[in-house]
């Protein structure tokens, strides 16, 4: 027979051996250096939040409130939603070595003890209660199954709740305590509770199967029957009026799957990667869907399966296969109870336990006078000790517990009042994290307020239900005031309790934290972790860490200091891999500098917490007070550094833009000097020309008085050109370069240009005739009138015509002048008949000394300067001079001046 | 029989000048107004020495220079480059592509009819 008592108990025996299988497997892989926590395996161990409250208890939740037992696993499906602030938790407690949610709080506000205790004392008065649920829902469970076999295998005096807690307690201590260093991580433990996840989740699974197809004809069937009900159809439907529950609900669970001690275990303490983080966003969140699906169906198989009997809803699991004679399904689902209990129970000892040893008992260590007389003494077996002792402590007052409440209501509520109990450490904990002003002083405020509010309207009240104590205070209010009723403060009723109470104690919380942080001045070690903490995805370097620190110490006594905690082995191989960081081959040649010290500090504060290694460096060190406003000067200044870098940065790019800048500027002048340096040599080439011919003929005449004087007027002929081609090449150059420097004079008036043209081609008249070259003109009698200099203008229309009459073929050529308004402007063109121009040559003549090839007479006469002269002073004048010209088809020198603006 | 010399540069004033001088002392002349005209008449004229200026349309002074040196055929021909530009670098250029002589404008009657003389190895 499968329930014999002997096999069950073998059975769990076995299961629980298979843990220890797990957890060695984990931790020998660990300390290979081989972890197998992967994504998966951490996103399974959050699932350490399902206990056996909800293995059992959904169902039975969902029996009395419908689909209301959803709301503990929406909360924590929408607080994963911000794995940002997960994700801050996280880096703040691997960069301080943060060992528990107590650490986490005292360390943000100033490494204070007396807050780690508080905090420690919520969780444990908070949660023993909820440890004890476990114990009862193991004691429950196994209790059903007996009930089938008839408890033949303890005797009467033998408890086997006490039995399953010692089991526990030696389980949890050889789990949780192999290392001292807390924040070394329990990857053995870890890999058991994902582990034991899987089997939970496996069981339900197989137990909500069972149900709805082995027992009932389907999903179908099953809802078709229950709707008939009209008992039953109540719990599928939502009740809008148990809105304010379902929301307090989705709250409380929200921050609990962070703040309940093995959550903040499991989710900070025992990350060992931050990028898992984004795998159990989405995948624990589809864990506690899966684990749900088959609550409802159960729960209205159960009523509709045992109706009129008076079976426990809560055992429904176990019940309906035991009752349908699938004995071994039973066992299956007794193991995934099991497995929920004793993972929440491991994990949370755990957590609970080195809160109590670091931030209860050490302190009170610290100050005995015992300790200081055993100075020299390896410390590290005592503190595995002190946590082992707490792990055994916590279990007894946890069964201790279960056997004073037994079925009383004080257990059968509990897991939620535990919930109300960790939510009060919101407040400080978000606030420590985003918000600088919170105080020490305010932390300590809310912390107390919140707790006596949530002692007063929730855990008392259950007591009074329980009938421990009188519940006059819940009736009638505290000494007979009615606004002081525990469940209905200052006349709030209507509520239910749990809302109630979330309702006043997150009200004296927050208000307590945020008015009593305002009016409180933080001391020099709050600024500085407060600004640690807030800014920790800036402060990645230890610079500042270093900088906050002023003293002297000795490497001899922090080492000692190590040793005595960590144990000397351990604390030898910290000592070596922090040399070997700072790259010196040998530990016992370091200096005891700002950098070593917190070094120590963070490693004691992994072993005993950050408040009492605060304390042990400060009792070997000499250290020097920084005052608050100093403090504030210092990470001001290191703020200001950030900024300066930036600004550094932002300068530099300038700078870098500049030399770029000044490098083209540099260019662009280097071309202008290699320009001028070519416009010379050219300009030297012009002059030189000419002066060839008058040196070279001057001499000759000079030289040969016989010369005949046919020869004589002939070279002085040549003589007089070249002299005249000399000035006037002066003169150009001389005035190109006045337009060039923007040094010329310019006597700017109204022009009539038809007749600037008009007297241009009366003056070359001759020119023309001499060449007979016809020249005619398409003028207006009474041209347009522009602002111009009437020179310059007739400067470059002279330029224009001697250009014409000089690339024209004498007798055919044929030169026209047209002179009209094109829009705002007046357009000027002189069309020849000549060669034309190819297209580069078209650019090319606008350049200086550039004279157009391809002339009639072998060498134009000109100085290669006329264009250009032109093309500057129409573009003075805010008009445009161009050439169209195809070779073979004349060319058409076009300007065009702007007419003045009309002022009509 | 006179020596031949061929003037070429793409200044007609300056051509009248160096030819009239030129022939005065004895010279047979030949003129040329571009390079490719120079290179055409070396070849029908065959010069015994070449006043080549430097600026010219169609072909550079330094091109036919070049041309002229590349021909073994008129190994012995001498080259006196003329040149308005008297920059070093174009001096040194000019000697570099194997002129023999270079004569920055304006020049000195005297003074080159004195060079041209004692190159030709005339008296």
């Amino acid at each position: 027979m499968l329930l014999s008592g002997w096999f069950i108990a073998l059975l769990a025996t076995g299961y629980l051996a298979l843990l220890f299988a797990v957890a060695r497997f984990g931790d020998a892989r660990a300390d290979a250096g081989k972890s197998i926590i992967s994504a998966n395996v951490y996103a399974l161990s959050l699932a350490v939040y399902c206990t056996s409250w909800t293995f059992y208890g959904s169902v039975g939740r969902a029996t009395s409130g419908g689909l209301s037992f959803l709301t503990i696993y929406i909360g924590p499906t929408l607080m994963l939603l911000f794995a940002g602030v997960i994700l801050k938790m996280v880096r703040i407690s691997k960069v301080h070595r943060i060992t528990s949610i107590a650490d986490f709080i005292a360390s943000r506000y100033g490494k204070s003890q007396l807050l780690a205790g508080l905090v420690t004392v919520i969780a444990v008065v908070g949660v023993v209660p909820y440890i004890a649920l476990q114990l009862k829902a193991i004691s429950a469970s196994l209790a059903v199954l007996f009930a089938q076999a008839g408890n033949d295998l303890f005797p009467w005096w033998l408890d086997t709740t006490f039995l399953i807690a010692i089991v526990l307690a030696l389980f949890t201590i050889w789990f949780g305590t192999r290392h001292l260093d807390a924040t070394e991580r329990h990857e053995g433990m870890v890999a058991a509770v994902a582990f034991e996840s899987v089997v939970k989740l496996f069981a339900f699974i197989a137990v909500g199967l069972f149900v709805t197809y082995g027992i009932f004809g389907g999903l179908g069937d099953l809802f078709q029957r229950a709707a008939a009900s009209p008992e039953l159809a109540r719990l599928f439907s939502l009740d809008s009026g148990r809105a304010g529950t379902w929301t307090a609900m989705v709250l409380l669970s929200g921050l609990a799957i962070i703040f309940l001690p093995r959550q903040f275990q499991i989710i900070v303490v025992e990350n060992v990667d931050e990028s898992h983080l984004r795998r159990a966003v989405w995948l624990f969140p589809l864990y506690l869907l899966l684990i749900n699906i088959f609550v409802l169906p159960i729960a209205l198989g159960g009523l509709l399966h045992f109706q009129g009997q008076a079976v426990n809803p809560d055992t429904f699991v176990l019940t309906l296969p035991l009752a349908h004679g699938a004995q071994g399904l039973a066992l299956l689902v007794f193991i995934g109870g099991l497995s929920a209990a004793t993972g929440m129970v491991i994990v949370e000892t755990i957590a609970l336990s080195t809160m109590v040893c670091n931030d209860l008992v050490m302190p009170w260590l610290l100050r005995s006078t015992w300790l200081q007389a055993e100075k020299r003494q390896d410390l590290s077996g005592l503190l595995i000790g002190i946590r082992r002792a707490a792990i055994a402590l916590i279990l007894l007052l946890g069964y201790i517990y279960f056997r004073a409440a037994g079925e009383a209501y004080a257990l059968v509520g509990i897991g939620l009042i535990s919930f109300a109990a960790v939510a009060q450490f919101a407040p400080a904990m978000f606030g420590g994290m985003y918000w600088k002003q919170g105080t020490r002083a305010g932390a300590v405020a809310g912390l107390l307020g919140g707790f006596a509010v949530w002692l007063y309207t929730l855990l008392l009240p259950s007591f009074a239900k329980s009938h421990w104590i009188g519940g006059g205070f819940v009736e009638d209010g505290l000494l007979g005031v009615g606004w002081l009723k525990a469940q209905a403060l200052f006349g709030l009723a209507g509520l239910d309790e749990i809302s109630h109470c979330l309702l006043w104690s997150l009200f004296a919380n927050i208000g307590l934290y945020v008015v009593v942080s305002l009016n409180s001045r933080p001391d020099a070690t709050e600024a500085r972790q407060a600004e640690r903490f807030v800014d920790i995805f800036r402060h990645a370097g230890r610079e500042t860490d270093a900088r906050l620190w002023r003293g002297s110490a000795s490497v001899e006594q922090l080492v000692a200091l190590l040793e005595r905690f960590l144990g000397p082995a351990r604390a030898r191989q910290q000592m070596a891999s922090y040399a070997a960081s700072r790259q010196i081959a040998d530990w016992k040649k370091m200096s005891a500098d700002a950098d070593f010290v917190h070094f120590a500090e963070a490693e004691l504060a992994g072993a005993i917490g950050s408040a009492s290694a605060r304390v042990m460096v400060a009792s070997v060190a000499q250290e020097e007070d920084l005052g608050l406003d100093e403090v504030l000067d210092i990470l001001d200044e290191a703020t200001q550094v950030r900024a300066y870098s930036r600004e550094l940065e932002v300068k530099q790019h300038e700078l870098q833009a500049a030399t770029g800048e000044l490098r083209a500027a540099n260019d662009r002048l280097r071309e202008l000097d290699r320009m001028k340096d070519d416009f010379i040599s050219t300009v030297t080439h012009e002059l030189r020309t000419p002066l060839t011919s008058i040196r070279a003929l001057s001499e000759m005449l000079h030289d040969d008085p016989r010369l005949e004087l046919s020869d004589r007027k002939r070279f002085l002929g040549i003589i007089v050109n070249e002299a005249e081609r000399l000035t006037r090449l002066i003169n150009q150059i001389l005035d190109m370069a006045k337009l060039e420097s923007g040094r010329a004079e310019w006597t700017t008036g109204e022009v009539d240009i038809g007749e600037v043209v008009r007297e241009a081609m009366d003056a070359l008249g001759q020119l023309f005739r001499d060449k007979a070259v016809a020249l005619e003109g398409d003028i207006p009698a009474s041209g347009p009138v522009v602002l111009a200099d009437r020179d310059r203008l007739t400067q470059v229309m002279i330029n224009l015509l001697s250009n014409a009459v000089k690339f024209v073929p004498g007798g055919t050529g044929r030169v026209q002048v047209r002179v009209a308004v094109a829009g705002q402007r007046v357009r000027v063109e002189v069309a020849d008949n000549g060669p034309g121009l190819t297209a580069e040559e078209c650019n090319v003549i606008f350049e200086k000394f550039r004279q157009g090839g391809n002339t009639l007479t072998d060498k134009p006469q000109g100085t290669g300067l006329g264009l250009p002269i032109s093309r500057q002073i129409v573009e003075y004048f805010g008009g445009n001079l161009w050439v169209e010209s195809r070779p073979g088809a004349g060319a058409n020198f076009i300007f065009t001046v702007p007419l003045p603006a009309s002022e009509e | 029989m006179g020596k031949k010399i061929l003037i070429v540069d793409d200044e007609p004033n300056i051509i009248i000048s160096l030819e009239f001088l030129m022939k005065k002392e004895g010279f047979e002349i030949a003129v040329a107004g571009d390079g490719d005209e120079a290179l055409a008449k070396v070849a029908s004229f065959a010069p015994d020495l070449v006043l080549l200026d430097v600026m010219m349309p169609k072909k550079s002074g330094y091109e036919v220079c070049e041309a002229l040196r590349a021909d073994p055929a008129r190994a012995g021909l001498l080259i006196v480059m003329l040149t308005a530009k008297g920059r070093d670098t174009e001096v040194a250029k000019g000697l570099a592509i194997g002129a023999d002589a270079y004569v920055t404008k304006p020049f000195s009657t005297k003074e080159l009819v004195a060079k041209v003389k004692g190159m030709l190895g005339v008296a």
